[in-house]
């Protein structure tokens, strides 16, 4: 699994609250034979015209957020459909942290498994990112620092600082990019032992 | 662990197999879904990291997104070539994993959480996933379903595993007694409504309360099929004796000694008399009137027989940006009465709303009734079971009468109008109203099964107790 410890890179704003799944990538990118080229789906029905062509207003079509690697968000993002296409999607066009005051449950967890880090700041702290990401209306190039080793966001420009949580075992997992089936497989004993239990207990449970 | 428990930490508790840091527990995963657009995914990734199914017969595939609905249609297999491609790499991945497949033509086949509890693949007590976020659908008939990404599942499907956070705690009580021409989908929409958007997050929700005791089985699996839309991954009821009724004798179902052994364990699941949740909310569902959706989230919902609200109203600028944007999606104004919103199209069907008393509802207020001549209605039960039970009992002559298509058994036009759906207005017994949701452009209005029927009649959203004077 990719790993990740500490990022900087510019921060692309998208401050509306509950940016679905469906929002990430429209259900139409899901039916494939690979997992690569779902990038092609990322934000397909806000970044592309109905003719296909580039959104001139959408700022991952701006310059110079084309490249951002950082996602700033209003609350709720990721939530509804389970599909890790959209962390996938994500990564794919070279996002590697996201930052919203919360996230969906299921798109949390499935961003760990994609190498990107999934940050919950608080909403105070999202309208004073918000400020900095944008003035008047227009969007402002700025970087940001996630650094999921010491568990802060950082503004380069202004010195401020921004601490987070993470859960301990998708953090270490994300940190050090490990396997996650390797990881359970240690536990096999443990499984054993309490299947042995558990059949005894809830047969009716077991076909 | 002593003390009093709710229902959650007993099912919980009962399956840690380890605990993996200081709130992360390694579960027994006691059934694994897998349809055909994600467990395709899954059954492709197990293979490709060189692992095999570590329990395949805890393990079903279901063909259900992919398929074409269309009546008569010569071939089911994918409405588009990448479709069928994914179904025929679904078949050969269960084939190869020894998993059981319940395809297209076989007489058991429909959504997935409609057959889980139907062949009895889902059973109360048990931990059940999918790569579907509706899976918390399950929570019905006192399952504790929920919905996994791709990596998750390729971790069950290899192990029978799953490394889970401890979520917190919620119960919602909805008490009172229900008024006429209302149902589950209506207290479900009312719900997410009232609470601010995205309450349900890091939550377990029990609901309970008189109002959820009366629900029969069918309609406590539309009350929990929305709990994600309220951003909690898992939703369920305690299991009682209607649901004990419902379950006997099921394909998958345990038989004689170990039926009562079942029975008497999940008699003890019950939420102890003074277990303590994290959150607690009452709603009271003698007043609620038919609900419908306005916007392009499931929280953008209010009663059919009031206005658009405007987005000023919102707490904050997230929201309200959200609001706004949605106003402009779906073509309306604040202020304007719902029952002015002129339909294209009405939805019956999904794992919302396909049951067989869905059906039953809306076919009871169709006859002798026809669909305004500029509204397509299409209904699209949710397996093969309840098409058959559906047409035994001649509801399929009355919703063609009525004028709708009478489609065959699938996931249809939820996630997807397949071409059908653009650019129009769709009232639809389904779960999601965002964006392009189930089409480009399409605008969607969530409503349940019989404020559907009473709109493609009306030919406008409209309330039901309407024409019920």
């Amino acid at each position: 699994m990719e790993s990740f410890t500490k990022v900087t890179g510019l921060a692309a704003p998208l401050l509306r609250a509950s940016i679905d799944t469906d929002q990430i990538i429209p259900t139409r990118f899901l039916a494939r034979l690979s997992e690569e080229g779902l990038g092609e789906g990322l934000f397909a029905q806000w970044r592309l015209l109905p003719d296909g062509t580039p959104n001139p207003d959408f700022i991952l079509n701006c310059e110079p957020w084309s490249q951002a690697q950082i996602l700033v968000a209003g609350p709720n993002f990721g939530c509804g459909s389970s599909r890790e296409a959209a962390p996938r999607a994500l990564r794919q066009r070279g996002f590697r942290a996201l930052i919203a005051p919360s996230f969906g449950d299921i798109f949390y967890n499935n961003c760990f498994r994609n190498g990107i880090a999934p940050v919950r700041l608080s909403l105070q702290a999202l309208e004073r990112l918000s400020q900095l990401l944008e003035q008047d209306g227009q969007a402002v190039a700025i970087e940001l620092t996630v650094d999921l080793e010491q568990n802060q966001v950082k503004v380069p420009t202004t010195g401020e600082n921004f601490h987070f949580e993470a859960p301990t075992l998708l953090r270490r997992m994300l940190l050090e990019g490990l396997d996650e089936i390797e990881l359970t497989r240690k536990q096999a004993d443990a499984i054993e032992v309490f299947r042995n239990k558990d059949r005894a207990r809830r047969g009716w449970a077991y076909l | 662990m002593a003390g009093p428990r709710t229902f959650f930490d007993k099912v919980w508790d009962e399956h840690v197999i380890a605990a993996m840091d200081d709130n992360a527990y390694l579960l027994q995963i006691d059934r694994l879904l897998l349809h055909d657009v994600t467990g395709s995914v899954v059954m492709r990734e197990l293979s490709a990291a060189g692992h095999l199914a570590d329990s395949p017969k805890q393990v079903f595939g279901i063909i259900d997104h992919l398929l074409v609905t269309r009546p008569q249609a010569a071939k089911r297999d994918g409405w588009t070539p990448v479709a069928a491609q994914m179904i025929s790499e679904a078949r050969h991945g269960a084939q190869r994993l020894g998993i059981e497949l319940i395809d297209i033509e076989d007489a058991r086949m429909g959504i997935t959480h409609v057959i889980a509890p139907e062949l009895g693949i889902a059973l109360p007590g048990l931990t059940i996933v999918c790569g579907d976020s509706h899976t918390c659908t399950l929570g019905g008939i006192g399952a504790l379903g929920w919905g996994i990404g791709t990596s998750e599942g390729t971790h069950v499907l290899a192990t029978g595993t799953l490394v889970e956070s401890r979520p917190k705690t919620m119960r919602v009580s909805f008490e009172g007694e229900l008024g006429p021409c209302l149902s589950a989908k209506d207290m479900i929409l009312a719900l997410i409504g009232e609470m601010s958007a995205g309450m349900g997050t890091g939550y377990a929700v029990e609901f309970a309360g008189s109002a959820v005791r009366a629900l029969c089985v069918e309609s406590r699996l539309t009350l929990c099929n929305m709990a994600v839309e309220f951003s909690a991954k898992y939703g369920f009821i305690a299991p009682d004796e209607k649901v004990f009724e419902y379950l006997k004798g099921r394909a998958y179902a345990p038989q004689g000694a170990q039926w009562d052994a079942a029975v008497m364990h999940w008699q003890s699941l019950a939420t102890d008399a003074d277990a303590v949740f994290d959150k607690e909310m009452v709603i009271d569902v003698s007043k609620l009137s038919p609900q419908v959706t306005w916007g392009t989230s499931p929280h953008h919902v209010t009663a059919v027989s009031s206005c658009v609200p405007s987005p000023k109203e919102a707490a904050d600028e997230p929201t309200r940006a959200l609001a706004q944007r949605a106003l402009d999606y779906q073509q309306l104004k604040a202020g304007m009465r719902l029952e002015d919103v002129r339909l294209d199209v009405a939805y019956i069907g999904t794992c919302t709303n396909a049951r067989l008393s869905d059906l039953r509802i809306a076919a009871d207020f169709l006859r002798g009734k026809k669909v305004a001549p500029h509204v397509t209605a299409i209904c699209v039960p949710g397996s093969a079971s309840i098409k058959r039970d559906a047409e035994a009992q001649g509801l399929d002559e009355i919703f063609r009468e009525a004028g709708f298509e009478w489609h065959d058994p699938g996931c249809g036009y939820c996630g997807s109008g397949r071409g059908r759906l653009e650019n129009v207005r769709v009232i639809s017994t389904s779960n999601r109203n965002f964006e392009n949701r189930q089409g480009v452009r399409t605008r969607t209005h969530l409503a349940s099964p019989l404020t559907v029927a009473a709109s493609a009649v009306a030919g406008h959203i409209t309330d039901a107790r309407r024409f019920k004077v």
